[in-house]
Parts: structure tokens; sequence; C-alpha cells
């Protein structure tokens, strides 16, 4: 079903010095199926809020439904919710711990009290998802690169069959070649799984190409909350919260302002391809 | 979860108690710890009091949260006070069953219970307002004269603000990790001791890995900047007393003086 957020509010160290309002009145909905982008500078709130929709953090106030339950009821089952809400943290190659690739992966369905045929079945199944070569399952997860490792960690959270999966930018840190491989798997996962997929990112590079759907945070609020080509065009105002749209965005501004007749909504790169070309007059296909 | 700690912790503001020197606040804080054992009446615990009361004040850190620091430490409290109160042989004051509380069990209970309360918020208040650098800059000053007798006063003083920097950031690391776990369904609160003990493995492999990455990292960065221990270093800021650290240690000899005269009578 999907994930309400009514009026959240969470603050940092509530009563102490330095107070942090982290989220501020947010009101958001999470329909089935949806792929989000939620954007924001560092600082936002944005990992802030998404630990919200675990239950991991508890808000300060207001409440949260998950699939129709308020999950700050007394009975409601918190251990359930992680299970269906998997949420794979920034760097989550730091909490890779087994001694192989593998066994790592099996912790977090074991966890679920699965059997021991279910759990490994759901690990080799979440393993094949990310795109983990078959000869690293055995290795020490220490001995992998970067990218190998961070594969791995996702697989783990992924092994749990989580009906909505929340990925902590999964791409920080990694290089150029790295990302585009990360994001790309991910969203073939969700167009095989249809799976609801959030995605969050402080770069509106990383986004754009793949998601329905984007949530700009600025200081804890929800900025904006809209499809992509909605977003960029407040392109202007997205630069002065130290995010920058598309380099696309720009490119077709630029043109625009010279005298070209482009559509300067265009948000991933082969539409913009498009756009340019027909205004220039001539067909083509983006390669 | 576990930033809810906040004895040993600093607590950022502006005041004068802040600005003070960190050899008046350490000094300041034995002296005031050896005047609770010296009182012989409560004359002196009020004179204490009274000084603690007015340092409070003028640190502008607020009492309640040095009361939350102390929650940490009422169990020992408590503690020490039945002890007190039951096993202290003297004239029987009331009996229930078994307990006796004698006159004298009662009087070391509550000097006790006082003591101790002071002595804690007393030591408490100088981590709140000195910076763990600023208490190590003054410990490694005051301890100079020990490097007559081949102490590593410089290295001691290193290690200790290494480590002390280093708290906070594996308790960031630790609520991390242990969030990540929580998020693939790791259970840290249920089960015996057994099941629990075995629960930490997937918080502790990592957490070791990190901090040994740290510890690694930070080894490089000194040598990249050319560390090579004490010998010949001078300071960015180096300790000097100005006229309120002077003032500092007037009013701290002050009450020294006042608390152990009228303190010390006996009636
Ligand atoms: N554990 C914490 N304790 C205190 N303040 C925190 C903590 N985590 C985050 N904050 C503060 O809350 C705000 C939001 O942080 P975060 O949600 O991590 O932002 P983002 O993920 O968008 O970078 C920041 O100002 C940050 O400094
Ligand atoms: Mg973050």
């Amino acid at each position: 079903m999907s994930i309400i957020l009514n009026h959240v509010n969470y603050i940092y160290g509530e009563d102490g010095p330095l107070a942090v309002k982290a989220l501020d009145d947010v009101c958001l909905q999470i329909p089935d199926g949806q792929f989000v982008g939620i954007i924001g500078h560092t600082g936002s709130g944005k990992s802030t809020l998404v630990q919200h929709m675990n239950g991991l953090l508890r808000a300060a106030s207001g409440h949260i439904y998950f699939n129709g339950e308020d999950i700050y009821d007394k009975d409601f089952q918190m251990k359930k919710l992680r299970s269906k809400v998997g949420l794979v943290f920034q760097y989550p190659e730091h909490q890779l711990f087994e001694i192989d690739v593998f066994s790592d992966v099996c912790f977090g369905p074991k966890n679920l009290g699965l059997d021991r045929r279910e759990a490994e079945l759901r690990a080799f199944d979440a393993l094949r998802k990310v795109g983990m070569p078959a000869e690293l399952y055995y290795q020490s997860p220490f001995e992998l690169s970067g990218g190998q490792k961070r594969r791995a960690a996702i697989a783990g959270v992924l092994a749990m069959s989580p009906e909505v999966l929340i990925l902590d930018e999964p791409t920080a840190g990694l290089d150029p070649k790295g990302r585009d491989e990360i994001l790309r798997q991910i969203k073939e996962l969700q167009v095989r799984t249809n799976m609801t997929i959030l995605l969050v990112s402080h770069s509106m590079e990383d986004v754009a190409e793949y998601v329905d759907r984007i949530i700009v945070m600025n200081k804890g609020k929800v900025m904006y909350d809209d499809v992509p080509r909605e977003v960029f065009s407040h392109y202007k105002e997205l630069e002065k919260i130290g995010l920058a749209a598309p380099q696309v965005t720009y490119i077709l501004h630029a043109l625009k302002d010279r005298g070209f007749d482009v559509d300067v909504n265009a948000t991933t790169t082969g539409e913009a391809v498009e756009t340019v070309l027909g205004a220039l007059g001539r067909k083509g296909t983006y390669i | 979860m576990l930033r809810d700690i906040t004895l040993g912790q600093y607590y950022q503001t502006e005041s004068v108690i802040h600005r003070l020197d960190p050899r008046v606040k350490l000094g300041g804080t034995l002296l005031y710890i050896i005047s609770l054992f010296l009182f012989r009446n409560f004359l002196g615990y009020g004179a204490a009091a009274v000084f603690l009361a007015a340092v409070i004040g003028l640190s502008h850190v607020p009492f309640k949260f040095i009361v939350k620091g102390m929650k940490a430490i009422v169990f020992l409290l408590l503690i020490t006070v039945v002890f007190n109160l039951f096993l202290t042989p003297g004239t029987e004051l009331v009996s229930v069953w078994k307990l006796t509380i004698t006159v004298e069990g009662l009087r070391t209970a509550v000097t006790m219970a006082v003591r101790l309360t002071m002595l804690i918020i007393g030591s408490s208040l100088m981590t709140l307002t000195t910076t763990p650098n600023n208490l190590t800059d003054g410990m490694e000053r005051m301890m100079r004269p020990l490097k007559v007798f081949k102490v590593p006063v410089h290295e001691v003083a290193m290690i200790m603000s290494i480590a002390l920097r280093f708290i906070p950031i594996l308790l960031e690391e630790t609520d991390k990790i242990m969030k990540a776990q929580i998020a693939r369904g790791a259970d840290f609160e249920t089960g015996n001791i057994v099941k629990r003990a075995k629960a930490l493995v997937p918080l502790l492999v990592p957490l070791f890995i990190s901090a040994f990455r740290r510890a690694n990292d930070l080894a490089m960065a000194m040598e990249a900047r050319c560390y090579r221990g004490g010998e010949g270093r001078t300071k960015m800021k180096p300790l000097v007393y100005e006229k309120r650290d002077r003032l500092g240690y007037l009013c701290i000899f002050v009450y020294l003086a006042v608390g152990i005269t009228v303190g010390r009578l006996r009636f």
C-alpha cells in the first residue's frame, strides 16, 4: 500500500545547547510502485527523514502510517515494519561483518526467522539482483572493491524482500562508472519488480534520469515535491539552496536565450538531444 | 540513543568559567575535592554549596543539564548511602527486623551523599566548561615538572587528547552501525545473556574495523605533517595566565580559607 507522513517533526538533542530541528512539519505520501528521488544539500534532513520511515527514529510529533497502520500504535510491530521497509544506510559497507559475502547477505533473512533454505535462496536471489559476480560470493567482504562492497551491503537489505527499498546516498564516494552502474541496476530492479524505491541523493544528475518524482528537502522542510521537469523549472531557486539542476537544463536554457526553439523542460540527456535536434530541424536518434 | 550520556561531556556556551585557563579549573577542582574531605561540620558543606552554586551560575550551564548527567551515578550514590546507613555500628536510632539505623550511620550516610554529589557536580562542571583539548593542554603544562623523572608527559597528553577526541566519533559510529543492523533485523535488546552477547558481534566487528581504519588514517596524517613527538614542539596557543585567571585563583583560596576555618570548628 503506501507510506504517509503527517506533520512530522524531529529535533536532535532536544534540550541540549545544540538542538537541531532536523524535520520541520513534513507531510508526504509515497504510493506503491513509485520511484522517488529525495534531494537536498548536506544537512537538509534527508537521512533523518528516511530513518523515520522504518521507525529507527521516532518523530517528536506527527504521525506515520504504513499500509494503513499507525506505526506509533502500542501494538504495532516495529520488527515487521523493518522487514517491509528496507533501509540501506549511507556507506552501507561499514556494516559488513561476516566471514564471507554470502553469510553477510544471509544475516537479514535469518533475523526474520526464516529457515536456512529460505534464507540462503533469498541471499542468492539478492546477490544476483545487485549484479554481484558469482566468484565473489565466498570472498571476505573486506577484500572487495568499494563498488562491490556496496553491492554486497545493498544485497543484505534486499534479501529481506522488502516492499519498499530506501537507499541513502547509494553512490556517495563511488567513481562515475561505479555510480552509473549502481544507479542503472537500481532502476532495472524497480522496473522488473515494481518495488517502491526511495533514492536519497544530493546530486540532481543522479536522479534526474531515473525517478518518477522528486522531493526537494531544505533545512528540514519539503521545498518541492513534483515530477522532475516541474522541479527543475525552479532551477534558479534550487541553486540558492546549493543544488544544481542537471547540466542539460543549463544548456537548454542557454540555447533558448540565444534564440533556439528548444523545450527547456527536458530532464534526461535523451530528451535533450531530441529537442535540440528538433530545433535544428534534423532527425536523429540518441545513441 | 547513546548521545544521552552527558557525564564528562563539554557544554558549549559563552561564560567566564569557559574562558578560564584550564590550569585554574584543574587546580581549583582538585582543591575543591580535597576541601570536601576536610570538613567536620555542616557549615563547611554550606560554604562548599554556596561556592558551587556561584560557579554554576557563572558558567551559564543549565542546572537541568548537569542533573541529567548525574542520573548515571544515582545508583552508585544509593548503594553508598544504604550501606553506610545500615552497617555503621553505634547508638541505635530505629530498628526494624534485622536492620538497625544508628545515629552515626545516619550522619555518615548523609555526609557521604552530600560529599559525593558535590564532588561529582564539581568535577563534571570542569569537563562541561573545558574542551577536551584545553583540558589536556592544561594537564600537560601542569605535569611538565615530571619530565625530570623521565615521564613522557607530552606523549601521555597526546594519547589522552586523541582518545578524548575519538570518544564522540566512536559513539556516533556505534549509533550508526547499530541502526544499520537493526534495519537488517538485528535485535540488541531481548534474549538471555548468551544471545545478547552473540548479537553484539555484528556491532563490534564493524566498530573495531572502523576504529583501526581511523587510527591508521590519523597516524598517516600526523606523519604526513612531520609529527615526531614532543621534542622542540611549540604551541600555537600557549597557555598564559590573565587577570581573570589570577582572580579565579584568588576566589578559590578565599573559599578554601573561609570553608576550612568554619568547616573544621567543633561544636
Ligand atoms: N545524530 C545526530 N545528532 C545531532 N544532530 C544530528 C544528528 N544527525 C544529524 N544531525 C543534524 O540534523 C540535520 C540533518 O541531518 P541529516 O538528516 O543527516 O541530513 P542529510 O542526510 O540531508 O545530510 C543536520 O543539521 C545535522 O547536523
Ligand atoms: Mg545523509
